[in-house]
């Protein structure tokens, strides 16, 4: 059996290393996605476009604005004369926040009758807008906290007046500074290797089928379940380098923190690896020309990429798509991923997401295998 | 350019899409499909992020701290452990994402008129998520800290503006109820349109090699200027279609408002379908080889234009060179326009300058196909 199946993967590295563009698509785009993704990929919200409008002109007006001056969130762009100054502001996208101190400001806060802090902030992007509104009311409770408490020394003369309150303290874990690039660096390893493999392995078949060279293997004495094995074996050597690289570059490069069994994640990584070469599979055996392939290719990866957790949360998605997940290999290899890196989780936490990509691998491969003999009757 | 032969090529290629079914139902069928899906699919709003409780005290106070949070639509209790090893666990196995850690001198604390602290343990592996979940726990603390406030003060006899001396009045505007539905849905229109447009039209020109028709082209009188527009046109009907259908899609059955004007959204519409179809066909007359042109194709439109357009993350929050970057990314502008016109109901003026660089985009990429296209046979 080997005899027959080392040839098919020795013929197979023999055409990547004569196709030059094939290794320029291996080493190239994995290397400028991960770069892009790094860089770009954040929801993180600092140095938000803010414009001020005072129309106190009072100290406690001016401090209060300091504290929002001072604030790495918060950039104040624009310092406005008027309603109509503010308002066409947040219109034409020069600032996402706004914030309006009328006049009488001072007074109202000095009599401790909750002065008010306009804050208008333009909602398109709904995330951003939302964090910047929470960075707002912290730098706004800090700073009515601490002027209570000065007011209430200054009235009654008490010192350290006690104050009753419950307060909330902030403790991430695994990323404390919730640093964006944590989340999606690691991530990219799934993606990549997903859509790399699953590429390669459909127009593999696909070209010796549309070329004609599949006809002259099934004349040879080789057995279809060889010809699947000797085809994908190269694939699967090819994808735990394209999962290395990235991995190096990630850890090198971003440095994302590993802090988990590096075993582990080389064993979800092969189970991840044979669900791929099975879905590649399987999208070779309904197309008979490269171009169908590179439809359906694109039909079948996106939403696996959507709707794998990479960026949007799974929980958020309605309850049928959230079923689909679960025949998704790539949200389970996230789990494994992200568990690995920040996490530092093992088998224990991680077996049924392991378990799951076993089954997903076997019922793809079982699937692909079927229908592939079929085609070639 | 004489219109004849301009309609020649035209009408040969629309009898070339008609007579090629299986292309034309995924023209058709793959915005449709991919905008339905992913509309769903794409949501950052969060709702019922399980949370498990350490209750170290177990008093009436820390209980009513915790109701609270059960009654948040935020948050869903998903479990109540009475160990640190058992919430570790449960962090681990992601089971929840947020963990509330009352400590044993919760009501005494309060009792005695002081400050109590509670924890929030977060898990940081999605910052996002953790971030906007710590933002909700924060206003759950904070208007349990209010009522305990007041009862303190009520027996004390004082009111509850001699401790708030400021109150912050926020307004959402554009997009009031904070939905990231309402701002991924247009972008998103956007990138399948840069996705299904290049593809349209990657194709005609290395078909034509491929299947060794290009000789009988190149013996016709046609121009380069003439070939290009005539093999556009019936792709920018196609493209309409599609456009049409995504924003109907986005806008009646995702329901996301649209303030603009129609007339701003077809001639913005129509704008970024020029650039999208002309990149296609570009490369196309470069490419000569149907595959190579349509894998080139979506390697140059899909990930900047997920990437970079703006659409999901932010450019503004981008490192500076990669911002700069973003200037060349076509889909940018459009995402930014179409954005603009479902929430803001911005006019064509306020769009100036995104549609000004789309009309350069579109001048230059359609000069480039057109002096590209040699009629050479080598």
């Amino acid at each position: 059996m080997f005899a027959r199946i080392t040839p098919i993967v020795i013929k197979e590295f023999i055409e990547l290393k004569r196709d030059k563009w094939a290794r320029f698509r291996l080493l190239v785009p994995p290397i400028i996605q991960m770069l892009l993704f790094g860089y770009a990929a954040t929801f993180e919200v600092y140095h938000v476009s803010t414009a001020v409008l005072d129309l106190d002109h009072s100290q406690e007006s001016r401090e209060l604005i300091s504290r929002f001056t001072s604030s790495n969130r918060l950039n104040v762009v624009e310092v406005a004369q008027s309603q109509r100054e503010i308002n066409s502001a947040i219109d034409a996208s020069d600032a996402a926040v706004a914030l309006v101190i009328h006049a009488g400001f001072a007074e109202l806060l000095r009599k401790g009758q909750g002065a008010p802090l306009q804050v208008v902030v333009d909602g398109t992007n709904s995330n951003t807008a939302l964090i910047a509104l929470g960075y707002v009311n912290t730098i706004a409770a800090g700073f009515a906290q601490d002027y209570a408490t000065d007011l209430a020394q200054r009235i009654q003369g008490v010192q350290g007046m006690r104050q009753v309150q419950v307060t909330v303290e902030q403790r991430p874990w695994f990323n404390e500074d919730l640093n964006g690039r944590w989340f999606f660096v690691p991530g990219v390893i799934g993606t990549l290797t997903l859509v790399i493999i699953v590429n390669l392995t459909a127009f593999a078949i696909v070209r010796e089928r549309e070329v004609g060279t599949l006809e002259q293997i099934m004349v040879s004495p080789i057995r279809p379940a060889e010809f699947i094995l000797g085809k994908t074996v190269p694939f699967f050597i090819i994808g735990l380098g394209e999962a290395a690289l990235v991995v190096a570059v990630g850890i090198l490069w971003f440095q994302v923190p590993f802090v988990g069994n590096p075993f582990v994640l080389l064993l979800g990584t092969m189970l991840f690896l044979l669900s791929t070469l099975a879905l590649g599979l399987l999208i070779s055996t309904l197309c008979s020309t490269q171009q169908q392939a590179f439809s359906m290719n694109f039909f079948v990866l996106n939403p696996f990429f959507i709707l794998s957790g990479f960026s949007f949360p799974i929980s958020s998605m309605p309850q049928v798509l959230q079923w689909f997940t679960y025949i998704n290999p790539l949200r389970y290899y996230l789990v494994v991923i992200r568990g690995t890196f920040l996490k530092g989780v093992g088998l224990t936490v991680l077996w049924p997401e392991l378990t799951a990509m076993a089954a997903i691998a076997l019922a793809l491969l079982t699937l692909s295998i079927l229908r592939f003999r079929k085609s070639l009757e | 350019m004489k219109l004849r032969r301009l309609k020649a090529i035209a009408v040969k290629e629309v009898l070339q899409i008609w007579r090629d079914p299986r292309s034309l139902m995924i023209a058709l069928l793959l915005p449709f499909t991919q905008m339905f899906l992913l509309g769903y699919g794409v949501n950052l709003d969060l709702k019922h992020i399980p949370v498990c409780t350490f209750d170290r005290e177990g008093s009436q106070l820390s209980q009513a701290l915790l109701k609270h949070f059960q009654a948040s639509q935020y948050f869903a209790i998903v479990r109540n452990v009475n160990s640190y090893p058992e919430m570790v666990a449960a962090i681990d196995k992601a089971d929840c994402g947020l963990a509330i850690v009352i400590p044993p001198d919760f009501s005494e604390r309060l009792n005695d008129s002081e400050t109590a602290s509670v924890q929030a343990i977060l898990d940081g592996t999605d910052d996002n998520t953790a971030n906007i979940a710590f933002g909700y726990a924060a206003a759950v603390v904070n208007g349990y800290s209010s009522d305990v406030q007041l009862s303190w003060l009520d027996r004390q006899g004082r009111t509850l503006q001699q401790i708030q001396p400021m109150v912050v009045q926020s307004r959402v505007w554009f997009n009031e109820d904070l939905e990231s539905r309402n701002f991924i849905i247009p972008g998103l229109v956007a990138v399948i349109m840069a996705l299904v447009g290049a593809q349209l039209t990657s194709l005609t020109i290395s078909r034509e090699w491929e299947r060794g028709t290009m000789e009988l082209l190149i013996s016709t009188p046609v121009k380069p200027s003439e070939l290009m527009f005539g093999k556009l046109m019936p792709y920018l009907a196609l493209g309409w279609l599609d456009a049409a259908f995504c924003l109907a899609l986005a806008a009646l059955w995702f329901g996301v408002p649209y303030r603009g004007t129609l007339i701003a959204l077809f001639l913005t519409t129509t704008l970024f379908l020029f650039v999208v179809l002309s990149i296609g066909y570009l490369l196309s007359v470069l490419i000569r080889s149907q595959v190579g042109a349509s894998q080139i194709a979506l390697l140059v439109t899909m990930l900047p234009t997920t990437l970079l357009s703006g659409y999901v993350f932010p450019i503004d929050q981008m490192p500076p060179i990669i911002q700069d970057i973003t200037y060349l990314i076509y889909s940018r502008y459009y995402v930014a326009i179409v954005k603009a016109l479902f929430l803001k109901g911005s006019s064509i003026p306020e769009l100036l300058t995104p549609i000004l660089f789309l009309v350069v985009y579109a001048f230059a990429v359609m000069i480039l196909a057109a002096r590209a296209f040699r009629k050479r046979l080598d």
